[in-house]
């Protein structure tokens, strides 16, 4: 059953070849033994999730069970949960267990989801490669000596060693569609307000969005609906109606208009990935698509844009871990300049002290308008960019990342060329346009994705459009050789 | 210390930053309650406390208040304007961060007018006034070696009121923040009190040459809670800059903290030791957009504003100026003022009668006199009084219809005061109704002029001012209860023979 995609699971729970428990013993047990391998989780809940399971076999046995009831997932550990440990990824939230549910863990609760864990992910989401977690790296399901990506490392391993059938995941310049190219299956982030962000623990705000890495993109699309919406707890989040994503799954592409972002083929692109783009671009034309050359000028200075906004709001945002109310505190602190200074220095690991070191200066007196105005104008330029393109194209489609997954501590040392692995990932985050990665094929045995974005709230023909080509191919329904197996040695 | 601003050759220049809570029944960007008292952290959420993932949705109550002030004080409301956040780090501070107004406050430039002593208006200038969460507190009390958090108060509303440097003296400078004061709970957006902190502000004071076109370095006097230390910590600041100036020093730019027992400034940081606030828009709330609709709306819901009031007072009621500003300094004291003129005008029945310029004279003497005083004796607001409007309208009534004279009027007004009851029955059971029998008061006279016959003499030879003798020996026969012009009429008869 761990083979089945989330759509044929909830077929199969229906038509009861086997029981909601059965499924989530099995996937329990897949859990376990992978995680000496991949290190995918930060905390199993196995206790509540067969508490779930036994509740939703209930609502089968009485036949009022919904479209998600009994069906499985994996929180990122960046989503609050009640009563259960929710670490962020960070030595720093070690010891916090959140009293509240976020709104999108409450969503899908309530649509009768089962919780299996919280999952591996870089500390705080900053990272691309899931190295930076306090509770070690995550391990790539295809090749356990490479990263998964990150910063949802673990939501996106899980999901390819099929250890959850789905996982939510957060993207703020690449987190889930970069893990997701790097694991070979599909992610989304959805447009900026399109989930809620409450109580899922900040980042850089403006650009942190919830999404979800899965299987195939109907399998997204199952999920989507379910966990969008406006949240007056979150003023940020956009009031208007969520659309039944299945149901335009399978929309004709005849027409449709697909623009190829000049900017990104032209250097740095791995020549084999760009062949593999190219190939799934074929397919496109096949389906009826035309292809259309789109310029975006400002688009290559969104690493850079990027790494003024996201460390600034970072800086601010994580200025409440202070070991004053939760979280890690210091010992014997002699005063309270004492208490911040060692708390801080002790709970967060290098990177995050990286990007609250940078944001801070970006912020600082005398520094703000070089930086922080200027990185905010260029937002602005790009922004413009992705709508002058969505004026003449329908969806932009290019490589999710430049290359296939590297080995762990590759770039460990050397920040710039990880934060070049979202080079390609980052301007949807800071137009906040919506965008997927599907896997597309193979380079050296690795996967490779391709990536799809859209105009704002465009993610039903961004499903529409994925679900075509996962279709035509099975890139998708390729499984890590040592996960193939049912039961895991 | 004495009035230093008065010291020759220099000029005082001061700014006021004051904070006014909303009385909002929650919190700006939380469900919390505001409710001042609560035991400590009763009244702090998730939100309040800073959780992990939790964000701030905006109390539009407390748009509305401000918008309202802006209204108040003739000053532009922004069409958009945008939270900030304002960064550092303080235990009762606890996302480590206060979401403030900073480059694009709600209320952007207005006015307001002062008297000063002199009668003349002046015209203060408001630079803007913007929207803030407050802090929590810091307790010390009780906790040897240990500091406690209350965060019942972190996130309740403030607007904080930004004043041109525009005041010259500390009275100017506490005319305006009663001023505001005033207006604040005219409004009813903030209960103005200033014992719990929901009003209080900083001053920003400089000194300069007479003549001087720069301002000098300034000190900001941070965190004054009553009106009288506003004035006392500006004259001190004050004397203390012109003697550094004079010593042959310079100002330095900094925070200093009023310390109330020791009526002194004294130093908390440098401009060196300023915090960087790093302020930046704060990406989890939208602009707040504010339409002409919206504004047009609350206009319609602006009470009789006290400028207004008092300008109505003067017409109306053929009051001074003064007596008018006095009456109108606080909404229920004016309240006060028109019921008792019109009960006095007409009596409940009749209250659409309006008071004649005597009666309404002798109800702002009375209010604005006995009564106030004793209710600043006993430190009672109007609403309080131990005196209704009715019972004052009573007592006053029978000053005019010379039941008792204004001085018997006094005493009886102190039994009220003291036992409650009305005018009438004190005015009965202590037989203080006045003589207005010309019978008994000439028999009084009578018998004064027959025990003083070497004043009598004395008068009668030319020393007119003998009369007020005569008045007072009548006066003490009568036991105070002669009618006093009658008196006056009755005696210059019988003195002249």
């Amino acid at each position: 059953m761990h083979t089945s995609t989330l759509s044929e699971l909830a077929k199969k729970l229906r038509a009861k070849e086997f029981s909601v428990t059965e499924l989530t013993q099995g996937l329990l047990g897949r859990i376990a033994a992978a995680q000496p391998k991949l290190n995918a989780f930060i905390t199993v809940t196995a206790e509540s999730a067969l508490s779930q399971a036994k509740a939703a076999d209930g609502l089968f046995a009485t036949g009022s069970a919904g479209p998600l009831t009994g069906l499985p997932l994996a929180h990122k550990d960046i989503f609050c949960t009640q009563g259960v440990k929710t670490s962020c990824g960070s030595k720093m939230l070690d010891n916090f267990v959140s009293p509240y549910d976020a709104t999108v863990v409450e969503k899908l609760s309530a649509a009768g989801m089962v919780m299996l864990g919280k999952t591996n992910m870089d500390e705080f989401a900053m990272g691309s490669s899931n190295e930076t977690s306090y509770y070690g790296p995550v391990r790539n399901p295809w090749d356990s000596s490479l990263v998964p990506g990150g910063s949802s490392g673990g939501s996106a391993a899980a999901v390819a060693a099929r250890l959850a059938p789905i996982a939510t995941a957060t993207d703020t310049g690449g987190s889930i569609r970069q893990p997701a190219s790097l694991c070979g299956v599909t992610g989304i982030k959805p447009t900026y307000g399109r989930v809620s962000r409450y109580g899922m623990i900040a980042f850089a705000s403006s650009l942190d969005q919830g999404g979800l890495i899965a299987q195939s993109a109907e399998d997204a699309a199952m999920v989507l609906g379910a966990m969008s919406g406006f949240d007056p707890r979150d003023s940020t989040s956009v009031d208007t109606p969520v659309p039944n994503y299945v149901e335009t799954l399978n929309a004709p592409l005849t027409g449709l208009r697909i623009g190829l972002i000049k900017e990104f083929f032209e250097k740095g692109l791995d020549a084999n990935v760009e062949k593999l783009i190219r190939d799934a671009l074929k397919v496109y034309e096949k389906l009826g698509a035309k292809l259309i050359e789109v310029k975006l000028p400002a688009l290559p200075l969104s690493v850079p844009t990027y790494y003024v906004v996201a460390p600034a709001e970072c800086s601010s945002n994580l200025a409440r871990f202070d070991g004053v109310r939760y979280g890690y505190r210091a010992q014997d602190p002699k005063d309270l300049m004492d208490l911040y200074k060692r708390s801080r220095g002790e709970g967060f690991g290098a990177e995050v002290k990286r990007r609250i070191m940078t944001g801070t200066y970006v912020l600082s007196a005398g520094y703000y308008d070089a930086y922080y105005l200027k990185a905010q104008r260029v937002r602005q330029l790009i922004n413009q960019d992705f709508k002058r393109a969505f004026e003449s194209v329908d969806v932009l489609i290019g490589p999710t990342a430049p290359d296939v997954a590297f080995a762990i501590g590759a770039k460990a040392s050397d920040p710039i060329q990880m934060y070049l692995n979202d080079i390609y990932t980052i301007g949807a985050n800071l137009a906040g346009v919506p965008a997927l990665s599907i896997p597309c094929g193979f380079v050296r045995d690795l996967p490779v994705g391709l990536q799809i974005a859209g105009p704002h709230f465009a993610e039903a023909r961004l499903l529409n459009v994925a679900h075509a080509y996962q279709k035509e191919t099975d890139w998708h329904r390729r499984i890590p050789a040592a996960f193939a197996q049912e039961k895991l040695s | 210390m004495s009035d230093s601003s008065s010291k020759t050759g220099w000029e005082t220049v001061i700014g006021l930053e004051i904070h006014a809570q909303l009385s909002t029944a929650s919190k700006i960007f939380s469900g919390s309650p505001t409710a001042y008292g609560a035991p400590p952290n009763s009244q702090a959420n998730l939100v309040d406390l800073a959780y992990p993932g939790v964000l701030p949705v905006l109390n539009t109550e407390a748009v509305r208040m401000a918008v309202k002030f802006g209204l108040a004080v003739d000053a532009t409301i922004a069409a958009r304007s945008v939270f900030a956040r304002k960064n550092y780090f303080y235990p009762d501070l606890p996302k480590g961060y206060q979401i403030s107004q900073y480059e694009l406050p709600v209320v952007g430039p207005g006015h307001m007018d002062i008297v000063l002593d002199d009668g003349t208006k002046k015209r203060v200038g408001i630079t803007r006034a913007h929207l803030e969460e407050d802090a929590g507190k810091s307790l010390h009390e009780g906790l040897p070696k240990q500091s406690g958090i209350d965060l019942n108060r972190a996130g309740t509303p403030l607007i904080e009121i930004v004043s041109e440097p525009d005041m010259r003296s500390a009275k100017e400078a506490v005319a305006y923040l009663k001023k505001v004061h005033t207006l604040v709970r005219y409004l009813e957006i903030c209960d103005g009190n200033m014992q719990e902190g929901s009003f209080r502000c900083d001053a920003n004071v400089s000194v300069r040459k007479v003549g001087a076109e720069k301002f000098g370095t300034r000190a900001e006097i941070k965190n004054i809670n009553s009106f009288r230390f506003v004035e006392k910590a500006i004259n001190y600041e004050v004397a203390r800059q012109i003697d550094v100036i004079e010593g042959g020093g310079k100002v330095v730019q900094e925070t200093r903290l009023y310390d109330p027992d020791k009526g002194e400034t004294r130093s908390m940081r440098s401009k060196e030791e300023a915090n960087d606030y790093r302020y930046f828009p704060d990406p989890d709330l939208l602009p707040v957009e504010i339409d002409a609709a919206y504004i047009a709306k609350v206009k319609t819901s602006l009470p009789e504003l006290p400028d207004q009031k008092a300008a109505r007072f003067a017409s109306q009621f053929g009051l001074s100026e003064y007596d008018a500003g006095v009456l109108t300094s606080s909404k229920e004291l004016a309240a006060y003022y028109e019921q008792v003129a019109k009960l006095l005008a007409g009596g409940p029945n009749q209250s659409n009668r309006q008071p004649s310029k005597e009666q309404a004279k002798l109800v702002a003497n009375w209010v604005a006199g006995s009564l106030a005083a004793a209710l600043n004796e006993h430190n009672l607001e109007i609403g309080e009084s131990r005196i209704d409007a009715a019972r004052l309208a009573g007592l006053l009534g029978r000053i005019a219809d010379n039941t008792i004279s204004g001085k018997i009027a006094k005493d009886v007004f102190e039994a009220m005061w003291a036992d409650g009851k009305d005018a009438d029955a004190i005015i009965e059971s202590k037989g203080l109704k006045q003589i207005t029998d010309s019978g008994a008061i000439e028999k009084a006279i009578d018998e004064v002029m027959a025990r003083n016959p070497g004043q009598l003499a004395d008068y009668r030879s030319g020393k007119d001012k003998l009369f007020g003798f005569f008045v007072g020996q009548v006066m003490k026969a009568t036991g105070g209860k002669a009618n006093p012009a009658q008196l006056n009429d009755l005696l210059k008869q019988k003195l002249a023979g």
